[in-house]
């Protein structure tokens, strides 16, 4: 989705700030939150079939921009729990359990979250070769992708095949409808073709992409 | 500063409701807390930057080694005991006298958690990820990176599954120094490629 986290380019969004021997977790609630998204994942299995970065970019922009990271992370924890309901908004506000709502049990993987992560052992024909251009396909879906909008619409070259991935995009209700396995690539785009004439004519930007968002040039 | 910055709008009681939503699953038998305390002693005390370092002074004291990283970085990089999460796929960029590399992820917060630790605040802030790419050379500077013009700047956007390190470049005098105490000059930021790693003697980075 052409969402406000897709904000390669954009202009106004302060300095980067870094900070002086920073601390994992600012706060202790921060790595509650990151351990308890680890820890329930299970439980969102066979329930959930939505993408946890779909469900961040679908957070309102200004929201987005408002909210430290964790508290995003947290809002699309508590969101996803109830929704499942394996949690009820009243167990949140007394911080006890329900003794009247029945155990949640773990379920198996349904069909729709068998999506795999990392590279797949598929025989495919790659479509694209090294040193070959392709130009980024021109293209503005409603759910998650990976095709950074700076990127669309833009001649590029491949320099590296990193096998066959799934496919992470959704529809625009989050749901993701299967594998999808597709060659990744690294594509180069020089600054100037991204850019325009006041960018560097040394520099470049290298984007991962899956093939489909890939055509031929 | 970037602290006060990300927080000072996040609800005061969000503390609060974490500490219910966790007391709720613990006593649904959801997770367990000792989990969830291992979880957290991991990452802020076990899997971090200096697992990165050990990598890159690896690199600069065993050519073969460097070869080996380069062609395949997550295998080089489990021959010292680190991968899994968000680095099951890596690859290593390396720095040169006319090649600088950062790395970013416009679209999130993608970072090689096995050699780096979780990323800082800034990797994931909005003028990181806006910047990164469109204006490298002004994000460099406001840390105090100033790459003449004849080098180039290659930015690696972290958009799919595969996950970046930048091997800096060695810094001068440190032929008598051991890999281990290498290791201690390499920075977080000079493996994102925000920084440089500075030479022992003078101060000044390469």
């Amino acid at each position: 989705m052409n969402g406000v986290h897709d904000m390669g380019g954009m202009h106004g969004l302060g300095p980067v700030g870094p900070e002086p021997r920073e601390p994992v977790f600012h706060e202790p609630w921060e790595g509650r939150v990151f351990a308890l998204r680890a820890r329930t994942a299970r439980w969102l299995r066979g329930r959930d079939m939505g993408s946890h970065r779909f469900e961040l970019e679908r957070i309102a922009a200004a929201d987005y921009l408002r909210m430290s990271y964790y508290a995003r992370w947290f809002t699309v924890l508590v969101d996803r729990l109830l929704r499942c309901g394996l949690i009820a908004t009243r167990e949140l506000e007394r911080g006890a359990a329900d003794a009247g709502r029945p155990q949640p049990t773990l379920l198996p993987p349904s069909a729709g979250d068998q999506v795999s992560g990392g590279r797949l052992d598929v025989a495919l024909t790659p479509r694209f070769r090294p040193a070959q251009p392709v130009r980024a396909r021109n293209m503005h879906p409603r759910g998650h992708t990976r095709l950074p909008r700076y990127a669309r619409g833009k001649l590029g070259t491949v320099v590296r095949t990193h096998g066959i991935f799934a496919l992470q995009d959704t529809d625009e209700t989050g749901q993701r409808l299967g594998d999808y396995p597709q060659h990744v690539y690294t594509v180069r785009f020089t600054a100037r073709e991204l850019w325009g004439d006041q960018a560097s004519d040394r520099d470049s930007v290298y984007v991962d992409l899956w093939e489909g968002y890939l055509e031929p040039a | 500063m970037a602290d006060d910055h990300e927080h000072q709008t996040v609800p005061s009681d969000i503390a609060l409701r974490v500490k219910a939503l966790e007391s709720v699953l613990v006593e649904k038998e959801m997770v367990d807390r000792a989990e969830l305390d291992a979880v957290v002693d991991t990452y802020e005390n076990r899997i971090g930057p200096r697992n990165g370092a050990r990598v890159v002074a690896r690199a600069w004291t065993d050519p073969v080694y460097k070869a080996r990283l380069l062609a395949n970085a997550t295998e080089a990089i489990a021959e010292l005991g680190y991968g899994g999460a968000q680095g099951e796929h890596m690859v290593v960029v390396e720095n040169a006298p006319k090649v600088h590399n950062l790395v970013v992820c416009t679209l999130c917060s993608c970072y090689p958690w096995p050699t780096l630790g979780l990323p800082p605040v800034w990797y994931k802030s909005a003028g990181y990820r806006s910047r990164a790419v469109i204006d490298p050379r002004g994000v460099l500077r406001e840390f105090g990176l100033e790459p003449p013009d004849d080098v180039e700047i290659r930015v690696w956007d972290s958009t799919a599954e595969i996950r970046y390190l930048v091997l800096p470049e060695r810094p001068a005098d440190t032929e008598h120094l051991t890999e281990a105490e290498l290791a201690e000059l390499v920075t977080r930021d000079s493996m994102i490629g925000v920084a440089t790693v500075a030479s022992p003697r003078t101060g000044d980075a390469a």
